[in-house]
């Protein structure tokens, strides 16, 4: 069988490019500046285009212009660079626009650590804009999974009309692996987002049930567009008319939560009668893995969730896996952000023991096995 | 440009959307006479209204775009000219319009500077009224000193920015200064939207909400001004440069990155377990390559393998650290907290060698440099090898090192080396394999 020996930043690079991504732009920030620097190389002979821009706020504008002129554009960032997204992830929910945002995660707050891994942005990506409206987020521990969830990117944020985060982080990012190439195959074409029939009149946010997603139609297509990042009515004007304003508000929450059954994405390895279930993402689920494989070698009965959607949280897979357990050990490199979130769904009596990191050094396997025997 | 064209699609006698009228701007306000000079400039054009697009920023001008038959994007303040750029990267044939305020000339500057360097074919019109009016009549970047504002109740003590100018000195084709009173305003517009790249004209108009009564402001007041300020009106600049969304269509691409490489495992490691290794070097002694080199020979030997490295900012000066895992059966955690294999080449990769040297048990081992060596004499219970590099170039030190462990732990054949050598090395594939030759001076 052959191998191939690679970073889950080109990982993300062939997922974008066999996603038909033929839109790029970037600015320069370690951890992320590999993806960039793939993205330059692999569009342009493709003829997309992938560029540099003048900083973080340029990048995802130009992404935000391109991808309502009809193209498919990624961009890659890390903490600091997310922080001046922000506003314009805002823009990409209030006047769906198909985005995927690679958000590779070093320590932060602010210039934190350029190196060094964390994954402290899990709240930020899911609240990191105004007014609190939800977003898709999904979770890489390897390249192989780089490569598939960039792609599972591309088909959420072309069917919903919405920004989706790729939550990578630097050890997932640079770290080189062996993966099986023939794993990184996407299964066909990324489905294109819904276009207006060219005839006929066209409502640039029109749709009947809340959880719909209006028909696309490009800038320089068969319609007048108006795409607006204000509150808006279904033809794009600016409303203050509290029906509307409340209907396009609950639009924007309702057609990511009916999404939520397709979005959810969770690798369940459950165990008979186990009464410990570990639940890790990104690169902790590497050490989660091996410690849950250690604990078994050990004679315990422990199950694993390795959550490769995180947002929406997937709270079905969850409660899944919570039957019959006691004990809950969540990993992450961080004080406890997915944790909260188990924290939410568990039931009484059903304990919950986190395990973080903060020392800009990896969770060992060894740090989890503990936390599992501890809890017998 | 292309004219109106398409089944059914006349040249419009307007592109103002009439059932929309009246503008909602305040009586005199200047935003109305600037937007009409607009649809007489695109009338002009003759273009299908479908093929342009009206990009607005923040403030009252904000509203301009709801009032066009042609495309419409209403973004945020500042950014306008990034989604701008976005649009005719896109789709460089469309005409892009950006209609922006003082304020987001100043909130929005660095954007403005960039596209005008690139050269971008969109044409920007500053609706310059000297204050923010939306927000009730604030100082803007653009403020001449002096004036009363909201924020600024004792006069405005700060020196305007010259937008034209700003945009001319950084490459821009076009670039003109007048007021929404000249007659002449149209056909400035319409030399903006047709220049076939980056277009800014200024247009100095009167905010009569705000800036008008607080400075006894007036048609005559901003005639005068415009002539008095010294400020060169008319166009400012005219250059011929490519347009940006042209040249790079038309720049030959570099060649289409490295493609994911599948490697044939053709080689047998004898290997049982899990082995890590921390290679700790300096900057030149090519560490990182070594380590990619023993990852893929891994790789081609039948066996799973990761690498992560360490390295200041300054790549070329200070310590270079790589980690590599090499297992028979899959990784998963790849922190390495004590190495079973530590090879340390130069000074600099001691201080993080020593900590790590102090976590290995008498099964680890440990090949120092001798130099090195009294460094490591004390605090670690691993077996202590000691290499030889002065017979070494620097660029052979990590290669040859990696080569000798492979040999001497019998981590990967050394031909699996040599082939991962060759191999994604083009044009020092025989310095590497001398390099791996060379491991032998090592242990002389
Ligand atoms: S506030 Fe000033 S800029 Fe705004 S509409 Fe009124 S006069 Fe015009």
């Amino acid at each position: 069988m052959s191998r191939a020996f690679i970073t889950g930043a080109q990982a993300i690079v062939q997922g974008a490019v066999d996603s038909g991504c033929d839109f790029y732009a970037g600015y320069p920030i370690t951890p992320a500046t590999p993806i960039l620097l793939g993205m330059v190389r692999a569009l342009p002979p493709r003829g997309g285009i992938a560029i540099q821009a003048e900083d973080e706020i340029a990048a995802i504008g130009f992404c935000i212009g391109a991808a309502m002129t009809n193209r498919r554009a990624m961009t890659a960032t890390s903490g600091p660079g997310m922080s001046l997204y922000s506003e314009n992830i805002g823009f990409a929910i209030m006047a769906e626009v198909p985005l995927v945002i690679v958000d590779v995660q070093r320590m932060g707050p602010a210039t934190g650590g350029a190196t060094t891994p964390a994954q402290g942005d899990l709240q930020f990506v899911r609240w990191g804009t105004s007014g609190g409206f939800p977003v898709v987020a999904l979770a890489p521990e390897n390249a192989e999974q780089c490569y598939r969830l960039t792609v599972k990117a591309f088909e959420l944020a072309e069917r919903l009309r919405a920004p989706v985060f790729l939550l990578a982080d630097k050890e997932v990012v640079m770290t080189a692996e062996t993966v099986d190439p023939e794993r990184l195959k996407s299964a066909g074409p990324v489905t294109p987002r819904r276009t207006a029939p060219p005839e006929g009149p066209y409502l640039s946010y029109g749709f009947d049930r809340p959880e719909d997603v209006p028909a696309f139609s490009p800038f320089g297509g068969p319609h007048v567009v108006r795409v607006n990042t204000s509150t808006h009515d279904e033809g794009g004007y600016l409303t203050k008319d509290p029906a509307k304003v409340e209907r396009l508000n609950r639009h924007l929450v309702a057609k990511i939560e009916a999404a939520a059954p397709d979005v959810e994405d969770v690798a369940l390895d459950l165990q008979e009668g186990a009464d410990t279930l570990v639940v890790s993402y990104g690169v902790s689920a590497r050490s989660a893995a091996d410690a849950v494989r250690e604990a078994r070698r050990l004679g315990r009965a422990v199950s694993l969730a390795v959550v490769h959607s995180v947002w929406p949280f997937p709270k079905a897979a969850i409660t899944r896996a919570l039957a019959g357990v006691l004990h809950l050990v969540v990993a992450e490199l961080n004080f406890g952000q997915l944790r909260l979130e188990v924290e939410r769904v568990v039931e009484a009596g059903q304990r919950v023991t986190g395990v973080h990191r903060v020392d800009g050094e990896l969770i060992t396997p060894g740090a989890i096995l503990q936390a599992i025997l501890q809890q017998a | 440009m292309k004219p109106a064209s398409g089944p059914g699609v006349e040249a419009p006698g307007t592109y103002i959307d009439e059932r929309r009228l009246p503008y909602p701007f305040c009586p005199g306000c200047g935003h109305g006479r600037i937007l009409d000079a607009l649809n007489a400039a695109l009338v002009r054009t003759r273009r299908d209204p479908r093929r342009v697009v009206i990009v607005t920023d923040i403030g009252c001008v904000g509203l301009s775009d709801q009032y066009f038959l042609t495309n419409g994007l209403h973004g945020l303040h500042g950014r306008s000219v990034t989604y701008a750029t976005g649009i005719k990267l896109a789709d460089p044939d469309l005409t892009v319009i950006v209609l922006m305020g003082d304020g987001g000339c100043g909130i929005g500057a660095n954007h403005l500077v960039h596209a005008a360097r690139r050269n971008v074919g969109i044409a920007v019109l500053v609706f310059n009224n000297f204050n923010f009016g939306m927000t009730g009549g604030q100082q803007s970047p653009l403020t001449p000193p002096g004036s009363v504002t909201s924020s600024t109740p004792a006069g405005n003590p700060e020196f305007p920015m010259d937008v034209c100018a700003t945009v001319a000195v950084n490459g821009a084709a076009f670039a003109a200064r007048t007021s929404a009173f000249d007659p002449a305003l149209s056909d400035l517009i319409y030399e903006a939207i047709t220049t076939d790249g980056f277009a800014l004209v200024d247009i100095w108009e009167l905010c009569t909400a705000y800036f008008v009564p607080n400075n006894r402001f007036s048609r005559q007041a901003l005639e005068q001004a415009l002539k008095q300020t010294g400020l060169p009106a008319g166009a400012v600049a005219r250059r011929t440069r490519t347009e940006y969304t042209r040249a790079l269509r038309d720049q030959a691409p570099s060649p289409g990155g490295a493609p994911i490489r599948a490697i044939e495992p053709r080689y047998k490691s004898a290997l049982a377990g899990p082995r890590s290794i921390i290679l700790a070097g300096a900057a030149g002694q090519k560490v990182r390559s070594a380590a990619s080199v023993l990852g893929r020979a891994a790789v081609m030997s039948g066996l799973y393998a990761t690498q992560r490295d360490d390295y200041p900012v300054t790549v070329m000066t200070g310590h270079s650290i790589s980690e590599v895992i090499v297992s028979p059966q899959p990784i998963g955690y790849t922190g390495i907290p004590a190495p079973d294999v530590l090879v340390v080449l130069a000074r600099e990769g001691v201080p993080r060698a020593r900590r790590l040297a102090c976590g290995m048990g008498p099964e680890g081992r440990l090949y120092v440099e001798r130099s090195l060596v009294p460094q490591f004499s004390a605090g670690t219970k691993a077996r202590v090898h000691v290499l030889s590099t002065e017979r070494l170039g620097k660029r052979s030190t990590g290669l040859a090192a990696v080569a000798l462990i492979a040999e001497q732990e019998r981590l990967v054949p050394v031909e699996a080396l040599e082939e991962a050598a060759r191999d994604g090395h083009r044009g020092v594939e025989e310095e590497m394999v001398r390099a791996i030759a060379a491991r032998k001076l090592l242990v002389q």
